[in-house]
């Protein structure tokens, strides 16, 4: 599996994406630098958290002009996977891959603590059954999913929503804590319409070795390899 | 020789804008005799921010020399941007602490953000990238009317730079004092990693050299804030908002990426960053490291307001800069990775030969706008020596405390109730949990966080060592520790407990300490009883050191710390980087096995209260018998701990410290919602109450699987130190035989909710 990590001025959790996917996943990894316009011979891309220009103007919102964009666009228009986490999720609605956007937390607080997710919809980086509970951690101040109604109805009814906050139990947060940012229907991570293309605010890549206490994120990144048809 | 030129509008230097600017009328007179002239009134800027108390040490030089800074393990010690201790293979852990406490106070969000980015400069201008970030902040009264807002925005800040550069905060420390109500502290730790081979250092080497301006532009924010710094605060504190700087760290990250692969193409022969003091202090003390002379070029400087006169150029405080000397020749390597980040770099001087530092600049040309044309003109020339070596040093008058001898020893009435006695304490803002604090940074970022806030008595984090060899993971531990009240009670023993405890949060978490940073965050030096606790405090923290075997590698000294006469509580605060040789060897501090045995080790308490959280509550004052501190039992406890954390032969340990006893089971059993039986050990026969909240030093709670206990009692025996099985980890209460039982759910719900009061 070869995979390309893309680097903003400002992405700072470039090495934890890196570090997973090349040294624990065992791919063949590098950093594509915005002011490249290559993504390489990539089979998939990760675009990682971190505070692209600053978060200056909104989250994501001036990363979505550098030059690799368009790389990313191509890549992803002939339906190749790409894998937006935290600061990649808010690019990816920024340059429209996505649909929706990521608002201030309902409480106000950057937020960093263990949440607990549903897997709601299968993908090429969800094919570990719907109803599969999972431990990730969150990092991030602006991690509120909206969209519009009717954007809303239409991710339901094409099975776009990847992951739900849910209780440790896999019960619907039900207004509490349990959904840590206010998110409408507790919705924590999104597929485009063709399912290529997934944002998610929660950090697989921060979770995927036992050293670190937890490696329930491990399954994504197995989930992309099964997709490309390695093993 | 003549007296450079003033700037239009520029006042000629007087005794009045001299003790404006914070020097004594004596200061004054020595800057004339020395320099047989009059000052320029941007020479008078430079000398009077040099000689400040933040940038020269002036009261606290002649007493830190008696700090041990040296062992095998020792690659840099103070005197460099930052100390650095060797970790194996090749590589070193580079940290300091620093204090940002004036600023801190005045705007609590861009003061505690920028003393985050200030340590994040002294750490990778060493060539290092910073890895983990710690925070020791005090605070007033939980229901002064300003702790809330100063907390909220302190800690709002910290995360918002810290979290934006991706160096994960994994932990530190909070207290509440009244001492504090008009002098918050917030002193910034961080770590970083290099190859002990590329490490780079603050010297201006090779006469001829360019020196090359790199980062965010010249502004006026901060200006004289090292001299604010140096001083005490009274009712105008509030207007002085203009001397506190912005900071923004996304620049700070590009600066953090650019300087580490500048340094990689060995093009540099030194760097440092501009922080307190700006241009002025980077380019003297880069000269004075090298012997040489430095000579800048003031129209060249980037800037982003109009008219900046040398004198506001000099003293600026803006953010996220950086001075370069590049080797000759080699500058366009350093513009070239400079574009590629999006940074300005220029040319703005020369090393010279002369011993001097030398400004020029026109009068009337404005780069910002094109008004004028440069046609430069000297406008500070002062020998590099009289800013540093020959700046004043004071043995300033000591006078130990009137009251010393009559500190009443107050033990407060016995209780009745005693588990509800515990769970005041453990929901106390100065125990209860600090999670509202560490949710608000990111504790994980870099993938290394094994140890997470609040799960050890320290952090414990994966580095990532680089070389043509390929990666090796190294585990660091790191904590910080002081508790101003015992080190009020007694300077010397209060300090060497702050240096005591850092250490043994280490070796609980399975780690050998390497070495130590501090800050020494204490009132007015002028008032000869706070110079007293200072010197006390010094010969503690050395004593304690040695013993320990935790030299100090890097420091910083806050003195003034002050309100309308009302000191802070002396806190020399700590903070020690520690290795373990495996992860395997970690330590949490929970309980984690129903049915394993709980150890004491160590003496256990004789009942002495003196400058606990609970005589505090009691009496609303620091007071009673200080406890003491024997470092050779200390030193014999943390060998044999760590001796058994090695040998793999427990499940947890965690130290007694604020709180007491008590307080330490109920943290170890609500960590994962286990309970407990004990017996509560006691050396001589003390009130139960005195028994359960004594702050005594030296123990250490400990839990195992009972086929290890003989294991465990055997080390101990070898090391001396005191092993006792007091009981079992079982049911879901805490019980204390004959004492109280109070059920963890109970305790984990005020635990949590510490904090509710003051930020909601």
């Amino acid at each position: 599996m070869k995979v390309a990590v893309v680097q903003f001025p400002g992405s700072n959790a470039d090495w934890d994406a890196l570090h997973t996917v090349r040294d624990v996943v065992g791919a063949d990894a590098w950093y594509a630098f915005h002011k490249s316009t290559s993504l390489g011979d990539a089979d998939a891309v990760v675009i990682p958290g971190g505070f692209s220009y600053g978060d200056y103007l909104r989250a994501g919102a001036i990363a979505g002009f550098s030059p690799i964009v368009a790389s990313i666009r191509e890549f992803a228009g002939r339906g190749g996977p790409v894998l937006g986490i935290c600061n990649g999720f808010q690019i990816l609605t920024e340059m429209g891959l996505l649909p929706g956007a990521l608002t201030r937390n309902a409480h106000l607080r950057f937020e960093c603590r263990d949440i607990h997710l549903r897997v709601e919809n299968d993908g090429p980086f969800t094919d570990m059954g719907r109803g599969t509970l999972l431990k990730l951690p969150i990092a991030h101040a602006d991690g509120r999913y909206h969209t519009t109604d009717e954007g809303l109805a239409e991710l339901e009814r094409h099975g776009q929503v990847a992951f739900r906050y849910c209780t440790p139990d896999g019960d619907a947060p039900n207004g509490s804590d349990a959904n840590p940012n206010g998110s409408v229907n507790d919705i924590a991570g999104v597929y485009n319409r063709s399912k290529n293309v997934l944002g998610m605010m929660p950090h697989p890549e921060r979770a995927s070795e036992a050293i670190l206490g937890n490696d329930h994120g491990l399954s994504l990144f197995q989930s992309l390899r099964r997709h490309l048809g390695l093993q | 020789m003549s007296t450079p030129a003033n700037f239009p509008g520029e006042p000629d230097s007087s005794p009045e804008i001299a003790r404006e600017f914070g020097l004594s009328s004596d200061e004054w007179a020595r800057v004339l005799s020395t320099l047989a002239r009059q000052p320029s009134y941007a020479e008078l800027g430079v000398i009077s921010v040099m000689w400040s108390e933040h940038c020269s040490y002036k009261s606290s030089r002649v007493h830190l020399g008696r700090l041990p800074t040296t062992g095998p393990q020792v690659v840099q010690g103070p005197g460099e941007n930052a100390g650095a201790v060797d970790i194996g293979d090749g590589f070193c852990a580079v940290f300091k602490m620093e204090s940002h406490n004036h600023p801190s106070y005045i705007e609590p969000y861009q003061g505690a953000a920028t003393g985050v980015g200030g340590i994040l400069r002294d750490v990778f201008t060493m060539g290092a990238r910073p890895v983990a970030s710690l925070n020791s902040l005090r605070f007033g009264r939980p229901d002064h009317p300003k702790t809330a807002h100063l907390l909220k925005g302190v800690v709002a800040g910290i995360g918002g730079y810290g979290n934006c550069i991706g160096v994960p905060t994994v932990g530190g420390e909070v207290q509440f004092d009244p001492s504090y109500d008009g002098n918050i502290l917030v002193n910034a730790f961080t770590v970083g990693i290099a190859k002990t081979d590329d490490l780079f250092f603050g010297v201006a080497e090779g006469v001829g050299n360019p020196i090359i301006y790199v980062g965010a532009k010249t502004g006026r924010d901060g200006i004289h804030g090292a001299t604010m710094a140096s001083a005490e605060f009274g009712e105008e504190t509030d207007s002085k908002l203009p001397t506190v700087q912005v900071g923004d760290p996304f620049m700070e990250k590009l600066l953090l990426e650019a300087c580490l692969e500048i340094f990689a193409t060995d093009c540099l022969s030194g760097v440092q960053d501009m922080g307190a003091a700006g241009l002025t202090s980077s380019s003297v003390e880069m000269a004075d490291r090298a012997g040489n002379g430095i000579e800048l070029d003031l129209d060249a400087i980037p800037r982003r307001t109009k008219a900046l006169s040398p004198y506001e150029m000099l003293l600026s405080e803006s953010q996220e800069r950086m001075l370069m000397v590049s080797k000759e020749g080699r500058e366009q390597e350093v513009f070239d990775i400079c574009a590629k980040w999006d940074l300005d770099a220029s040319i703005v001087g020369r090393v010279t030969d002369t011993g001097r530092f030398v400004c020029k600049a026109t009068p009337g040309y404005d780069p910002f706008d094109g008004t004028g044309a440069p046609d430069p003109v000297v406008v500070v020339d002062l020998p590099v020596d009289l800013l540093t070596n020959a700046a004043p040093k004071y043995d300033r008058p000591q006078k130990s405390r009137a009251d010393a001898a009559s500190i009443v020893t107050m033990t407060g009435d016995a209780p009745d109730d005693l588990g509800e006695e515990l769970l005041t304490l453990i929901g106390c803002p100065n125990i209860g949990s600090r999670a509202w604090i560490w949710r608000q940074y990111d504790h994980i970022v870099r993938d290394g966080t094994v140890i997470r806030p609040g799960e050890g008595d320290a952090a414990v984090v994966r580095v990532f060592c680089q070389d043509e060899s390929g990666t090796r993971e190294k585990y660091l531990a790191v904590a910080s520790d002081c508790n101003g009240r015992h080190v009020e009670l007694d300077p010397f023993g209060g300090a060497a407990m702050a240096v005591a405890e850092c250490t043994r949060n280490i070796v609980c978490v399975g780690g050998k300490p390497l070495g130590l940073t501090d800050c020494l965050n204490f009132g007015n030096p002028e008032v000869p009883e706070q110079m007293w606790r200072f010197a006390q405090a010094i010969d503690g923290l050395a004593a304690a050191c040695s013993a320990l075997d935790a030299p100090v590698v890097s420091g910083n000294v806050s003195l003034y710390n002050e309100t309308d006469g009302n000191a802070i509580l002396p806190t020399p605060t700590v903070a020690v980087v520690g290795q373990l040789e495996k992860p395997e060897h970690r330590l949490g501090l929970g309980f984690t096995c129903e049915g394993d045995v709980i150890a004491h080790l160590g003496r256990p308490s004789r009942g002495v209260l003196g400058a606990s959280e609970w005589l505090v509550q009691h009496t609303g004052r620091v007071t009673g018998a200080p406890v003491g501190i024997d470092l050779d039992a200390e030193a014999a406890l943390q060998r044999a701990v760590l001796e058994i954390a090695r040998a793999m032969l427990l499940h947890s340990a965690h130290d007694i410290s604020d709180g007491g006893f008590a307080v330490c089971l109920a943290e170890a059993c609500i960590a994962h919602g286990y309970g407990a039986r004990v017996a509560l050990p006691a050396a001589e026969d003390a009130p139960a109450h005195a028994l359960l909240f004594s702050e005594e030093p030296s123990r250490i709670v400990v839990s195992l699987p009972a086929s290890n206990v003989d294991a465990v009692r055997e080390i101990c025996a070898r090391h001396e130190v005191p092993f006792r099985e007091i009981g079992n980890v079982t049911g879901d209460s805490l019980a204390i035989e004959g004492v109280c039982e109070v059920p963890v759910e109970a305790l984990a719900e005020r635990h949590a909710k510490a904090l509710d009061d003051i930020v909601s």
